[in-house]
């Protein structure tokens, strides 16, 4: 059985505790998305600053367990500043650090297993232990999956 | 229910240390420790109960109500006896005709707004619910709204827990059925159901009762809480999956419509029409759950040579274990939801503990080897008025013991260390 300090690496507590990001904008200018996991009731808001393709700045509130609020918080980092390829990319390797991806239905799908190296993730490599709690993963992804669904209903 | 909240103190308590020999799992577990606190989300099983069904599946397996064969004879015995058996059980005054199998409480509740609504029910009649309903006393009567044109009334909670009952008249005024849970799988309050019904009764209203998390654990007889329907599942008694009950007084379920249509619950059939079968298989579509039904009734065998005094009088001293053990290591760093009279509440814990989310403190206690329910237990409408998206939740049965306790409050103690 995996231990504990698989998953919760110290990272992660310290996200947890203290979250980066945390608030809201006012929308417009921001665009913003809802994302929820009825499992847990786990729910959080992205809010983004869009500057022509660049995440210009990133605001998240919401509730959730110490896995999806930290994920949060992490991505809000890794993404801010990013421009959309840029953040597509890291969304690529995330989803393949979690060993999951979601087709256009939105229903899980084996991903290949996209090369990259550990400096491409940065802090985000703390995640890299939920994959061994499977029930957590749809914690740790919640937020990117929010993330897409903003920038998908800017593109719409 | 009033009789049950004051066991007498003479009965022996239970030996748990032989009862745990009794159940599989707890020697073939995987060498670590397992302390079992989800009960309330489904029981372990005696190997009485999987010796049942194993036998009748090695013995005596056939169709039941069909063959004119010994073997189909012999089926149909076993299956109508353990009706008889789990009908005694609640104290059903005609168990071989008011007891109906379905898969689970929640298809028994369906089975009822389903019928109600194809037979009595008027659109615009009132459905009188709780706050606290499980999603399976909630749903069924949201889709009879939806599609029927049912009124939904609610009798709401205050902030310890209880029923609010100031306006309760008024509620159930012109009201056609009361729906209520004997008591919450959340906070454990046990429900004034015998108060309620004889309310609800001068309103010439039929009065279902919600028993999945009662009659697993404290004697139940219908007659005393004054019920017309009682609804309970199997799994969550010691008994297997996929095995429901609703009990029904004759007259009502005479006059109901059937629920699901086929094989069994037909007198006669033409091309343009059918005669309905007599009860209880007028409710029994299909082939049933034969070996479920069996296994059920050895778990109620089970039940019963325990006795269900000392089962509650096991529970509420492990209850009263719990809560001072609870509060006096971790204090205000700890919320239990509900009643704070251990007599109004079942065995059932839902805390908040120091603002930990409920999957992280289910995901270290399992650590250590403890089981607890974390999440909104399906009573959403429930964890809106606590405000808050979920709760951890530990809960009995006969086989838990002060070791359980002791193994939460130490798994407790390292998620604050960690966390805190």
């Amino acid at each position: 059985m995996p231990g504990l300090e698989d998953l919760y690496r110290e990272i992660i507590l310290d996200h947890y505790k203290n979250p980066r990001n945390e608030g809201t904008f006012p929308t417009p200018p921001a665009i913003k998305a809802e994302g929820h996991n009825p499992l847990c009731g786990d729910e959080l808001t992205v809010y983004l600053i869009l500057e022509d393709d660049v995440i210009k700045d990133i605001r998240i509130t919401g509730q959730g367990c110490s896995i999806s609020r930290s994920s949060a918080s992490l991505m809000s980092v890794a993404v801010k500043g990013k421009t959309l390829a840029q953040v597509d990319r890291l969304l690529k390797i995330f989803k393949s650090m979690m060993s999951i991806s979601t087709n256009a239905n939105g229903e899980p799908e084996a991903v290949e297993p996209e090369e990259y190296s550990e400096r491409e993730l940065g802090e985000l490599v703390a995640l890299q232990g939920v994959v061994k709690f499977p029930v957590r993963i749809k914690c740790a992804t919640l937020s990117w999956n929010t993330l897409i669904q903003a920038l998908e209903d800017r593109a719409s | 229910m009033e009789r049950m909240n004051t066991p007498t103190a003479t009965s022996k308590p239970l030996n748990v240390s032989e009862i745990r020999k009794d159940f599989p799992i707890f020697t073939r577990h995987d060498g670590r420790p397992l302390y079992f606190l989800d009960s309330a989300a489904s029981s372990q099983k005696p190997l009485s109960v999987l010796q049942a069904m194993d036998d009748y599946y090695s013995t005596t397996h056939a169709n039941v109500h069909r063959g004119v064969y010994q073997l189909a004879e012999h089926a149909t015995e076993l299956y109508e006896g353990a009706r008889f058996k789990i009908g005694r059980f609640v104290g059903a005054p005609n168990p071989s005709r008011e007891i109906l199998f379905t898969k689970n409480a929640t298809e028994s509740i369906n089975l009822l707004s389903t019928s109600l609504t194809r037979g009595p029910l008027h659109r615009g009649d009132v459905v009188v619910l709780t706050e606290m309903e499980h999603h399976a006393n909630l749903v069924p009567w949201l889709i009879a709204k939806e599609q029927f044109g049912i009124e939904i009334r609610y009798i709401r909670i205050d902030d310890n827990g209880y029923l609010i009952l100031d306006e309760i008249d008024k509620i159930l005024e012109d009201a056609k059925v009361l729906s209520v849970t004997l008591t919450s799988n959340v906070l454990g309050t046990l429900n004034p159901v015998a108060k309620l019904a004889r309310l609800a009764h001068k309103n010439g209203a039929i009065v279902i009762g919600d028993g999945a998390q009662y009659v697993p654990h404290i004697a139940t007889d219908v007659n005393e809480l004054g019920l017309d329907f009682l609804a309970f599942t199997g799994h969550k008694m010691l008994g297997p999956t996929g095995i429901g009950v609703l009990w029904g007084k004759a007259d009502l379920l005479e006059d109901l419509p059937p629920f699901l249509g086929g094989g069994d619950m037909i007198t006669d059939v033409r091309l343009d029409g059918f005669t309905p079968n007599e009860l209880p298989w007028k409710f029994e579509a299909g082939t049933p759950p034969i070996a479920e039904a069996i296994g059920l009734g050895a778990a109620v065998d089970y039940l019963e040579n325990l006795g269900m005094d000392r089962v509650r009088e096991h529970e509420v001293a492990l209850l009263s274990y719990a809560f001072e053990k609870l509060e006096s290591n971790f204090g205000k760093d700890i919320t239990i939801h509900g009643p704070r009279n251990i007599s109004d509440r079942s065995g059932v814990i839902s805390f908040d503990f120091n603002n930990i989310h409920p999957h992280d403190i289910s995901q270290i206690l399992d650590q250590s080897g403890v089981c607890v329910r974390a999440g909104h237990h399906c009573a959403k409408p429930l964890m809106r008025h606590l405000g808050i998206a979920a709760t951890a939740r530990a809960s009995f049965h006969i086989y838990n013991e002060s070791a359980d306790v002791d193994a939460l409050i130490d798994a407790l103690a390292k998620a604050q260390a960690f966390f805190g």
